[in-house]
């Protein structure tokens, strides 16, 4: 006797607890496990890009703080390289170590973040995420500090940064820095060794090198699978060839290697922080742009290694005050891109274990 | 005289209860049927409020604490918020089913509490099977949930109604051979009488036991980290994602109904029950039997509180790969024990079954791989 089965659909998002944000998977089940998904995304489109054709280049950032609302400062930064590269403007010392300071900041918060949402799709109710909330708290403290913000920073500006550090911010991120590595061990001690996690993250949703290439990943979903790129050593911008760190690799490109760079990267962003703060000079912070910027004719790439991966800005000029064309390169979107090939075959738990760890932001994806 | 009467008189004749309180059979019934309710619905809320203020400390947070002295009263503010609900029942649904499911599941778990003894004899019924009667009761809730995912006319509560079956069967085996452990050393099958028989705490006597017990119970009431029919990260909020209203409250409260029989089942089978001091007064077993249900809650919180969630493929290799295996070793050895070793001193038995049970349990985890290669640390 054979029993007649048949596969059914079923629809996680654009509502649903773990798509973190409006991300929509159709998912075609046969029991437990995936035949087939069709990610589907747009649903927090806001049309970022032709918007700000219409607007001044200084006026655009504060579009990016809206793109990966995670790493708020990381996107003004990259917007920001890109416009500097365009108009060519050297910005002053002071400013570009300021910015490393607040881009490595700004990637402990969002790795935080990244690893959170992992263990709490993988089921770990709440407790991991909150450990690393109270961390993250005390980034925005920092960050509230120099900019007055807590989410939506528009620090970084085009020539420099807004304004100068106060005094008290010095011991303060000193302090922070010094205790971050217990913490961090912290969370090692409840995460690294814990079996359920291991055997829920272990040989999941394994992306080869190959296909990590191929799919043009980027970020901690390309080191994982074992390829060496980081743009801060391949290309360096700003400041970092000054700096001494490692690019931590995996070597299987499985849900737990991805969690694991995460964990090493943050360690090694706090030694770039370190010699940041020893290194930092006095000066200005703001090189002198005009109040209305006209960039020549022509058109630049700006990128720079976002906590996501690489985040570029496109910009074409056309000698006016607004950009003729701006075109950004989420890293979140393309990192998404090897998704239905890694959920195809698994069961559910494992396609949420799998889309946790791409560690993806919608306000990216969907521009 | 009904049957059940004829039965059951005899029964409660033998209680030991101090004085003869209630006097009479109907009294009896009456009274210890409303103290049960009471208790249900006041243990409910407590370990409702228990939870959300202990899982809080957990996780850096203050928890509820607004209403009412340190917020004593959100409970009963959730009561509330959840009857004034709209009772919404899905279009394409089966109604009859979909109303008759929560009272399905609830019904069962509400019936395990006949057997407790909150003291000795206190029990609604003082049954000379109570264990066989609970391993039978309890696993009936099942159906009620099978029967909401069935009628909601939705694929997240059907994923979650076949998960539920599918892993509840499975557990029930260890569970129910973990349990003859603690029968065969006490030799009666009588709630009352388990807990008159632990000299020493059947913890201690049976740990591997209490293990699989243990294990076995969190999955049977879907705690963490086998809470795979409300994986809110995969099929939302399981079986009840259709209920809304009184039904959905009457789900959230079998919910914690199960949670405290199993509480009290673990008290009664391997914490020594009621038994504890009682320097003569004659509330104080309440009281320990209280204080050990709490306990025992307390590490169903911590759990939650700490691990992350199983997928079914290793719930299910660890109920027929892990449990069963260790739950037969652990019967063979207590029968053997048991005849034996009967004149033997019963700490010399705690001793090699302390030690049996860590060693097999290193042992099986060293051979156990729920799926997949070899995990390395």
């Amino acid at each position: 006797m054979s029993l007649k089965t048949e596969t059914f659909l079923v629809n996680a998002g654009p509502q649903h607890p773990s798509t973190h944000g409006v991300f929509r998977m159709r998912f075609i089940l046969d029991g437990e496990v995936i035949q087939d998904v069709e990610p589907v995304f747009g649903y927090l489109h806001r049309g970022i890009e032709k918007l700000s054709e219409g607007l001044t280049y200084s006026q655009d950032m504060v579009f990016t703080d809206r793109l990966d609302y995670l790493a708020s400062m990381t996107n003004n930064e990259a917007y920001a390289v890109a416009v500097e590269k365009l108009a060519g403007i050297q910005v002053p010392e002071r400013a570009e170590y300021l910015r490393v300071i607040m881009a490595e900041l700004m990637r402990i918060s969002s790795h935080l973040m990244g690893v959170g949402f992992l263990t709490n799709d993988i089921g770990a109710f709440l407790t991991p995420l909150l450990y690393m909330y109270r961390e993250r708290e005390k980034i925005l403290d920092l960050f509230d500090m120099v900019c007055g913000q807590r989410l939506t920073y528009n620090y970084m500006r085009i020539g420099g940064v807004s304004q100068d550090i106060p005094d008290e911010f010095i011991p303060a991120l000193k302090k922070f820095i010094d205790t971050l590595p217990k913490f961090i061990e912290e969370y090692e001690q409840l995460l690294k060794t814990n079996e359920i996690l291991l055997i829920r993250t272990k040989n999941v949703g394994i992306l080869t090198k190959e296909a990590a290439i191929n799919y043009s990943t980027a970020g901690p979903v390309l080191r994982a699978s074992g390829v060496k790129w980081d743009i801060r050593k391949a290309e360096p911008y700003s400041v970092y060839s000054r700096f001494n760190f490692e690019i931590p690799t995996g070597t299987k490109g499985d849900v737990y290697d991805r969690y694991r760079i995460k964990i090493e990267e943050m360690l090694q962003s706090i030694e770039i922080i370190k010699q940041a703060m020893a290194q930092l000079p006095q000066g200005d912070i703001m090189a002198k742009v005009p109040r209305v910027l006209r960039p020549p004719k022509g058109e630049a790439y700006g990128r720079i290694e976002g906590p996501k991966g690489e985040l570029g800005f496109y910009l074409v000029s056309d000698g006016a005050t607004n950009p003729y064309r701006l075109h950004i390169r989420p890293p979140s979107l393309l990192n998404l891109s090897p998704l239905r090939e890694l959920a195809i075959g698994v069961k559910i738990a494992d396609a949420m274990a799998i889309f946790g760890s791409i560690d993806i932001c919608m306000g990216e994806v969907d521009r | 005289m009904p049957i059940f009467a004829r039965n059951i008189l005899p029964a409660l004749n033998s209680t030991v209860l101090a004085s003869d309180w209630p006097a009479g059979f109907w009294s009896h019934l009456i009274i210890f049927i409303v103290i049960l309710f009471v208790f249900v619905i006041f243990m409910a809320m407590g370990f409702i409020y228990f939870e959300r203020r202990f899982i809080s400390r957990f996780q850096i947070r203050i928890g509820p604490n607004r209403i009412g002295p340190f917020g004593l009263f959100q409970p009963v503010a959730d009561v509330i918020k959840i009857l004034i609900k709209e009772d919404i029942v899905p279009l394409n649904a089966d109604k009859l089913i979909h109303l008759l499911a929560p009272i399905m599941a609830i019904a069962p778990a509400i019936m395990v509490f006949a057997v407790i003894p909150f003291q000795n004899g206190a029990a609604l019924v003082n049954l000379n099977i109570g264990i066989l009667y609970i391993v039978a009761v309890s696993s009936i809730s099942i159906v009620g949930m099978v029967m909401a995912g069935w009628s909601s006319n939705n694929k997240y509560a059907l994923v979650s109604a076949m998960r539920v079956i599918a892993q509840v069967v499975s557990y029930e085996i260890p569970l129910a051979l973990a349990i003859i452990g603690v029968v065969l050393f006490a030799g009666t099958l009588s709630m009352n009488g388990i807990v008159q028989a632990q000299n020493i705490p059947y913890i201690l006597l049976q740990p591997l036991g209490f293990l699989i017990y243990f294990l076995g119970s969190m999955a049977e009431i879907n705690r963490t980290p086998f809470d795979l029919l409300e994986a809110e990260g995969e099929i939302v909020a399981g079986y009840n994602i259709e209920y809304s209203g009184f039904k959905f409250a009457l789900f959230y409260l079998n919910e914690y109904t199960e949670a405290i029989a199993v509480s009290t089942i673990i008290t009664t089978l391997y914490l020594g029950g009621w038994r504890g001091p009682s320097f003569g007064l004659p509330v104080i077993p309440v009281l320990w039997f209280l204080v050990k249900v709490f306990a025992v809650f307390a590490v169903i919180i911590w759990v939650r509180a700490t691990l992350p969630r199983l997928r079914i493929d290793q719930v299910m290799g660890f109920a027929w790969k892990f449990l069963l295996p260790l739950a037969i070793i652990n019967l063979l050895v207590t029968g053997a024990q048991v005849v034996f070793w009967p004149v033997l001193s019963h700490w010399v038995i705690v001793g090699v079954n302390v030690v049996l049970a860590a060693v097999l349990i290193l042992a099986f985890s060293r051979f156990f791989r729920t799926a997949g290669d070899k995990i390395e640390a």
